[in-house]
């Protein structure tokens, strides 16, 4: 960020944080749809998909009312460029196998579900109230992904190796969840954000007895990935921007 | 698809709606367990808000009548008719009955 | 259609005199409208007739989740993203309420879609068309959803008691498929030249591929002729067929676009439009599997089956395990 933030400009930053990570989970589970391993589970997965987009839009639409001039909802998906994306690095490492995707969504559904939590108590109340709305999808969201782990973890010896796998791999991207980013900072004393240092505990703890019961190992200290935050990303977001944005980039001003 | 695995068996499911009557058929889906039958059955059948309570049963589970025995079971109570109320045709100017 | 084509197995249509003491009341109980369900008895050919043509269907249900799968990532607007995960989604629900009905009638879908990953089973030749632009999204919804509607009404009357309560299901989800579509290409219409030629251009790509899914003319088939005495078949691919184009014309007419037919003309007589004939070459090679997308399509189901072994193997070991120690616990 070159500015200092000042309130409406944390803010605004703030709820692109929460849209952008929903949405971009929401653009990596899309392309799902249709090559499920399971009719069934491709729909299950494919309604996560839609809450995710949905949930982005109530949180993108709200920072585009304070950004003012034209923004909307979908001049901030289309038309911001990688580094003005504050998702997590997590949400937008690929697919991969199913179990890669099964951890990453276990990761954030119940970070999400815990920030969710706290953020129904926001003192901004249009936050406390996107919170309070989609936490009810969340719930289910970290429920599926947990069943999905305890399956793949405790199945086969393929599929304990494969998501034991995914979990060493995907392990470096969630330090970023539980560490402040400035704007976040900004917004804390005045009860707008969540402290999410105070989620680790009980995000690990949640973690923990879940690998267990799945017969998994969570990885122990090691150096973390970071930056989703302040827009320095992976080398996976820009292809993940390019496809999306490419009819708003191709035909400029258009409606669609 | 490996040759010995066992398939994920199949489940019917029946969903209760919103409007307060019993639980009604609504179709069947393939899962591994009862409890991912369950939250199938919410992802495939409750996408637009149909129900409220969902209730799985492995189809093998289900003893079905024969059509072959549908005479025995069914022609006998047609011949019942005073089971009905409208066997009992009521006087003029009874009503609330 | 959906299913198109669907052999009956049978070389004649007989007559009431010509049947078995089963067959002939069989067929009365169908002339009657009484639906048969899965247990009742029924000819073999009546079963495996259906089987193939619901299974038929239900891979081209699936397969269908492709081609717009495509513009899932690259939809223009967050809504329109929404709308068509919503409508893709409900393709696979459809496809499971069709597999379902099949096995009703004793087929296991495993042993269905092995049919279809090996090319033995077909799927509708629609799908087998790329989508190449934003506006054959909306091309679909509006002619192939529209077509499929037509066609799949009717079948809700059906014989067949699982097959018709599935269509019931299927057509109620699928009024707002058609809506979607229309309102894309309505929109692009409306917007700049380039979204009129883009529309255009998906109208020209989409339209033959269109008439040509009610399947090839009637003439004499003997498998028409069978399905429509089983009721499993309600309208001819001619009917069906015509009925499409005399409301689609006007859909188009409405929006600016025109059809690639110059033989197109409304018939004050006949009281339809009278249309060109299709290249039915391109459709019996597309249905062969020489079609432009054919192998892709294929390719990626196959893709998700086999990259999904493992996944679904995991499941089934791990309630395997966990009734196992139900019942040691238990003991």
């Amino acid at each position: 960020m070159t500015e200092a933030p000042n309130m409406d400009n944390a803010r605004y930053e703030y709820l692109l944080q929460l849209g952008d990570s929903d949405l971009i989970l929401g653009q990596r589970l899309a392309a799902l749809c249709g090559h499920g391993p399971a009719l069934e589970e491709d729909i299950a997965m494919t309604n996560v998909a839609l809450d995710l987009i949905g949930q982005a839009r109530f949180w993108l639409s709200y920072a585009a009312e304070l950004k003012g001039e034209d923004a909307d909802e979908d001049t901030l998906a289309f038309l911001r460029d990688a580094p003005a994306y504050r998702n997590l690095l997590l949400v937008e490492q690929p697919n991969g196998d199913y179990g890669q995707t099964i951890v990453r969504q276990c990761f954030y559904d119940v970070w999400h579900f815990f920030v969710l939590q706290a953020l129904m108590q926001s003192t901004d109340t249009r936050i406390a109230d996107i919170a309070a709305k989609s936490i009810k999808e969340v719930q289910y969201h970290v429920e599926r992904s947990g069943d999905w782990v305890v399956r793949l973890g405790d199945g086969t010896e393929e599929s304990h190796r494969r998501t034991q796998a995914a979990v060493d791999k995907l392990w470096r991207f969630t330090g970023e969840m539980f560490r402040s980013s400035e704007a976040e900072q900004a917004l804390i004393e005045s009860g707008v954000a969540v402290d999410v240092a105070t989620l680790y505990e009980p995000w690990h703890a949640h973690m923990q007895a879940l690998f267990e019961e799945a017969t998994l190992t969570l990885p122990g200290d090691q150096p973390m990935q970071t930056g989703g935050k302040a827009g320095e990303h992976t080398e996976h977001l820009g292809y993940v921007l390019a496809e999306m944005q490419h009819l708003q980039r191709a035909y400029p001003g258009a409606r669609w | 698809m490996s040759e010995n695995s066992k398939k994920w068996p199949l489940w019917e499911i029946f969903i209760r709606s919103q409007h307060g009557l019993s639980h009604k058929h609504v179709g069947s889906l393939h899962a591994p367990d009862a409890e991912m039958a369950i939250k199938n059955a919410r992802d495939v059948y409750t996408r637009r808000n149909e129900g409220v309570s969902i209730w799985v049963l492995p189809a093998e589970q289900i003893t079905a009548s024969s059509p072959g025995d549908r005479e025995p079971l069914y022609e006998p109570a047609r011949s019942k008719i005073y089971r009905h109320p409208t066997f009992f045709p009521m006087p003029e100017g009874v009503d609330h009955i | 259609m959906y299913a198109q084509n669907v052999d009956t197995g049978v070389k004649k249509v007989r007559g009431a005199d010509e049947m078995s003491a089963d067959e002939a009341a069989f067929q009365a109980r169908i002339d009657e409208g009484i639906k048969i369900e899965p247990k009742d008895e029924m000819p073999a050919a009546y079963r495996k007739t259906l089987i193939r043509q619901i299974s038929q269907h239900a891979h081209s249900e699936i397969v269908g989740q492709l081609p717009e799968g495509n513009w899932l990532t690259r939809a223009p607007t967050l809504e329109r993203k929404l709308i068509l995960l919503a409508k893709v989604q409900d393709e696979a629900g459809h496809g499971l309420y069709l597999y379902s009905a099949a096995e009703t009638l004793g087929a296991s879908r495993d042993d269905m879609q092995a049919d279809l990953l090996s090319g033995k089973a077909k799927y509708s030749s629609i799908f087998n068309y790329p989508t190449l632009t934003w506006a054959d999204i909306g091309a679909i919804g509006w002619l192939v959803d529209g077509a499929a509607i037509i066609n799949q009404i009717p079948i809700c009357r059906c014989s067949y008691g699982p097959y018709a309560r599935a269509m019931v299901r299927v057509c109620k989800e699928e009024s707002f498929h058609q809506r979607q579509g229309f309102d894309i290409m309505h929109t692009l219409c409306n917007g700049t030249e380039e979204q009129k030629a883009m529309a255009q251009d998906a109208l020209n790509r989409w339209w033959w591929p269109s008439v040509m899914m009610h399947g090839p003319r009637d003439g004499d088939s003997v498998n028409t002729a069978q399905s429509m005495q089983w009721k499993i078949k309600l309208f001819t691919n001619d009917a069906l067929r015509q009925k499409f184009i005399d409301q689609t014309v006007p859909q188009a007419d409405f929006l600016g676009l025109t059809i690639p037919d110059p033989e197109l003309e409304w018939n004050e007589e006949t009281g339809h439009y009278d249309f060109g004939e299709p290249d039915w070459d391109e459709f019996w090679n597309v249905l062969k599997g020489y079609g432009p997308c054919n192998q892709e399509r294929l390719q990626a189901r196959i893709d998700a089956e086999e990259g999904g072994a493992w996944v679904r193997e995991a499941a089934e070991a791990y309630a395997e395990k966990q009734a196992a120690r139900k019942a040691a616990a238990a003991a």
